[in-house]
């Protein structure tokens, strides 16, 4: 495997080829914050937060680590001026759907981030896609999905696949950085114990 | 829409997964609306799980989840129409229907949606009826515009 | 049909088709585009059908039903050949006597020719029509001397014969190099070399390769490509053909929207046209290349006119873009390479290929050659698709060809680039039209729409009009669109409403900021231009808005009033009798007045007022005078003589 040389916050480091500069960067210890992503699951690049500075050939540039791959003599700033500007702004807006979100608070610190500088908003979900993906890509059941787009986007159990497979997986649950996962889960067990006999309806 | 019907169609374009959308398309074109249980069908033919269909239904602005009124009626809310005053004949067919635009009525006589231009500028604002196109309408217009559907 | 199998038979049968065609014979062209349709072509059409028939003269006059011929203002529009004599807004009742006179007689009818609106000069020819004349139609003027549906009107004009010199005469390479001397830019909006992107796709070590057309032309109030793809398909099919044999593409796709019928009928028709007589399939023209086209359509997102989100909307998902740290020329449709260009920009393939590279970096300037079809539209007297040389000046594209603001109101600014792009002041109007020109004034060029306002726009509502489409359409991925893009669009409708507060206009910048810099494509990332630039250039207006709560355009409707001036009304009830909610109080002889509580400020009553009263006024910023009391309103007869 050829090795690429970087460096991430003046640290030298060798990184394998086609890796992303978080594993990189996570490789050596060096932490930057994610939101969207995990090791099970392809990388997403929809939280943003793990935005970096990248400098290639002298110029700079703002790119998302979790999918940017390393390139020969690249050198990365994990924290800088506008990379702490820009993720305040994403914890600010995000905490306005879920202000009560430890992970989020936990960052909101870190970045000096105001919970209340946007009027909050109805639906705790924050779009990171963790739980559409892992029950797509590990379980390969695609019980829970999103439907519609930009700001209407919401993720969907399907009643039928959750009656089935939810009751006895749950595993995506811990995965939640908010209380949205388990809202639209116990939303549709509701709907379900509701409706006197619920079948399948084939052909 | 019976299951018949969406096999054929399915048949048309090679079953292919990715063709779905094309497949999504003419349902839609030809029944009005994306019934739950061709949704089903298409799922299980061209092997796509079900929530990405629901994903490509509500994500895409040609789909409909719910039947269609007897006339759609489009109104151009494209730049040029809006500097010539659409929001205004929107307001005027929105108080005259009493829906909002992604709606239909009760009777499904009228079903409402704005769409981001018809290409017509220069007739602009304009509203489009089953195809018919009013031009050069103002918001007085409307009333009359609409008599004409049944 | 038999397929043609070399050059030579491609030839032969170009001098057949030629030989049948009289040059001299009458012709009557008919535009019928989609934008004319509109305005009645087809019941024109059917009427001139009958009125040639009916006169006995199917033999001698031959009709010819066109794509779009871009002076959409005037339609339906007839041109006959060979004098080019121009009749413009025709309607079925004027063509018998069209026929009888003109076609008969030569004589012509001057009260459907063009009357220039300045020095009432009346212009007969086409060609000397100020708003033909001053276009460099190189593109679009094929699509008055074809009928679209039919492939050999095509070759009557050369067609496919830059596929034939491409496939015998020159190597891949070859081709490559043309393109790029020609430095053909993007026509869809990026303005991205052609062959630098062509040349990676080459390069690219893998057998499976191709080609797309975009034709998802989301921009609101852009119809060219629309009016390409219906009036001269062909000509878009022949550049697709030449750039996969460029890159070694042997499958190609045409991405349009559904909501372009007429295209998708017409484009699909040329194919298999084109598969008939052996310029797409197996064995091109006989040589070795073999490529096929596949028409798939939009399903009606803005979105998917982002290349990336194009490409995962033809995988068959919901059109959700991709990072572009690997750009989709090397890793594109189903991670192979791929060459996805605009519809325009195949367009000119053909062209470079027969004229060659050096005739086209003539017209334009240093750095962005050739010609650009624009969508001039708005509030402009000449509406229609305009193709000028890069270099033009906004002046004269909006003055010389546009003729100038609708209705004798006063340019304010011109927007360019769609929702990406930015407005621009009259101070800018001498600046020339070219990709970089327009992206340094802080708008871009975009697909080629080109909206003129006038005074009776206001700014920030064109700011919040765009963050309201990009809202709507945003794929709602990333973070910095879903969520910025949105609270941006919340703070402008809050000061459009006269709620705006101090420090909005810097929370606006930061969410921009945020935008620009990290969202996921260029949808969010070019997201705030509309905003910055109006920003920029008419900071008075937000200022307006947001201290003093006012719109000094008078279009804001949580900020203006109507109201009726007593001295000049003169109760004709034109307003009351019109009004949809009953908000206007008064009689005949009795001066009309507004309740402000009913009024919905629909513009009914502004509307209809008889302009020599002209007695309904817009106020803003200011408190609505107290209604003159009841007695005062009578009329008295004579009482109001002027």
């Amino acid at each position: 495997m050829t090795k690429t040389l970087i460096t991430i916050d003046d640290k030298e480091v060798e990184a394998a080829e086609g890796m992303t500069v978080l594993e990189a960067a996570q490789s050596v210890g060096i932490a930057i914050p994610t939101l969207c992503h995990n090791e099970k699951l392809e990388p997403y690049g929809g939280c943003r937060i793990c935005t970096v500075e990248a400098e290639v050939n002298g110029r700079k540039k703002l790119v998302v680590s979790c999918v940017y791959p390393v390139e020969q003599n690249l050198v990365v700033r994990t924290r800088t001026e506008k990379v702490n500007r820009v993720r305040k702004m994403i914890l600010e807006l995000l905490l306005s759907h879920a202000p009560d979100s430890k992970q989020l608070q936990d960052l909101a610190k870190i970045y000096g981030a105001d919970k209340d500088r946007f009027e909050k908003e109805a639906s705790f979900c924050i779009h990171c896609g963790l739980c559409v993906r892992y029950c797509a890509e590990v379980k390969k059941k695609n019980a829970v999905g999103f439907i519609n787009r930009g700001a209407k986007r919401e993720i969907n159990f399907n009643p039928e696949l959750a009656v089935k497979e939810c009751w006895n997986c749950k595993e995506c649950f811990p995965l939640c950085p908010t209380a949205a996962l388990q809202a639209a889960y116990v939303f549709i067990e509701a709907q379900i114990s509701s409706t006197p006999s619920f079948e399948f309806e084939k052909n | 829409m019976n299951n018949e019907r969406v096999d054929q169609i399915i048949e048309k374009h090679n079953g292919e997964a990715n063709s779905l959308i094309q497949v999504l398309l003419e349902v839609q074109n030809e029944n009005r609306w994306l019934p739950r249980q061709a949704l089903e069908r298409i799922s299980e033919k061209l092997q796509v799980p079900l929530t990405r269909i629901q994903h490509i239904a509500t994500f895409y602005k040609a789909f409909s989840l719910v039947p269609k009124g007897r006339h759609e009626i489009h109104i151009c809310m494209g730049t040029a129409c809006h500097v010539r005053g659409s929001q205004n004949v929107l307001d005027a067919v929105k108080n005259l229907t009493g829906i909002n635009p992604g709606e239909t009525d009760l009777d499904l006589k009228f079903s409402l949606e704005t769409v981001n231009c018809l290409g017509c500028c220069a007739l602009g604002p304009v509203m489009e009826i089953d195809g018919q196109i009013h031009g050069k309408l103002s918001p007085a217009d409307t009333a009359g515009a609409l008599k004409k559907y049944e | 049909m038999p397929r043609i199998n070399s050059s030579a038979e491609l030839e032969k049968l170009r001098e057949s088709i030629l030989s049948k065609i009289d040059p001299n014979k009458r012709t009557i062209t008919l535009c019928s585009g989609t934008a004319c349709h509109a305005t009645g072509s087809k019941e024109v059409a059917s009427s001139i059908e009958e009125e040639i028939s009916k006169q006995g003269l199917s033999d001698q006059v031959d009709i010819r039903k066109t794509g779009c011929h871009g002076f959409c203002e005037r339609g339906p529009i007839i041109v006959i050949q060979p004098e080019g004599i121009c009749y413009l807004q025709i309607k079925p009742e004027d063509v018998p006597e069209i026929v009888s006179q003109t076609i008969k007689q030569n004589q012509i009818l001057e009260r459907l020719v063009y009357v220039d609106s300045v020095n009432e000069e009346k212009i007969i020819h086409e060609t000397e029509i100020p708003f033909y004349k001053n276009q460099q139609r190189l593109l679009f003027g094929n699509n008055i001397k074809i009928d679209p549906k039919s492939i050999e009107a095509y070759l009557a004009l050369g067609g496919y014969s830059a596929l034939a010199k491409v496939l015998f005469q020159m190597t891949p390479e070859q081709v490559l190099e043309e393109v790029k001397k020609a430095n053909l830019r993007g026509r869809g909006g990026g303005g991205f070399p052609a062959g630098i992107k062509w040349e990676g796709s080459r390069n690219a070590p893998d057998d499976t390769k191709y080609v797309i057309v975009n034709a998802d032309e989301g921009d609101p109030g852009a119809y060219m490509d629309r009016s390409l793809l219906e009036g001269n398909p062909h000509s878009v099919l022949e550049g697709l053909a030449i750039g996969a044999y460029t890159i070694g593409a042997r499958e190609g796709y045409i991405y349009v929207r559904q909501e372009y019928p007429l295209a998708v009928e017409n484009v699909g028709l040329a194919i298999k046209q084109a598969e008939e007589y052996g310029f797409l399939g197996e064995n091109i023209l006989g040589s070795n290349f073999k490529f096929k086209v596949i028409v798939h359509q939009g399903a009606g997102a803005f979105v998917c006119g982002e290349s990336t989100a194009l490409m995962t909307a033809l995988e068959g998902r919901a059109g959700e873009p991709r990072p572009k740290y690997i750009r989709s020329n090397i890793k594109g449709l189903w991670e192979k390479p791929t060459v996805l260009n605009n519809v325009e920009t195949w367009a000119n393939i053909p062209l470079i290929i027969n004229e060659g590279a050096d005739w086209f970096t003539q017209y334009g300037t240093e750095t962005s050659n050739g010609t650009k079809i624009f969508s001039l539209v708005g509030k402009i007297n000449n509406t229609g698709l305009v193709e000028v040389p890069m270099g033009m000046t906004l002046r004269d594209i909006i003055y010389k060809v546009g003729g100038g603001i609708h209705r004798g109101r006063k340019f304010k600014a011109v927007q360019t680039g769609g929702p990406s792009g930015g407005c621009l002041p009259d101070d800018l109007l001498d600046l020339q039209v070219g990709f970089d020109e327009l992206t340094q004034a802080g708008s871009m060029m975009g697909s080629g729409g080109m909206i003129v306002m006038d005074e009776d726009t206001c700014m920030v509502d064109v700011a919040r009009y765009f963050l309201e489409f990009l809202t709507d359409e945003s794929c709602g991925k990333c973070v910095p669109c879903r969520e910025g893009v949105r609270q941006m669009l919340k703070i402008l409708t809050n000061i459009t409403q006269g709620k705006g507060k101090d420090g909005d206009i810097e929370l606006l910048e930061e969410l921009g900021e945020t935008a620009k810099e990290i969202s996921l494509c260029a949808l969010g990332q070019t997201a705030p231009n509309p905003f910055l630039s109006t920003l920029k250039y008419f900071k008075d207006e937000y200022e307006a808005h947001i201290k003093g709560k006012k719109c000094p355009a008078l279009y804001c409707k949580e900020l203006i009033a109507y109201y009726i001036d007593p001295e000049k009304c003169q109760a004709c009830m034109a307003c009351l009798k019109k009004c949809p909610s009953d908000a206007i109080i008064g009689g005949k002889k009795t001066i009309h007045v507004i309740d402000q509580d009913k009024c919905t400020k629909c513009n009914t009553c502004f509307d209809v007022c008889p302009p020599r009263f002209n007695a309904v006024k817009k106020i803003s910023g200011e408190p609505v005078p107290s209604p003159i009391p009841e007695e005062e309103r009578i009329i008295a007869k004579g009482s109001k003589e002027k």
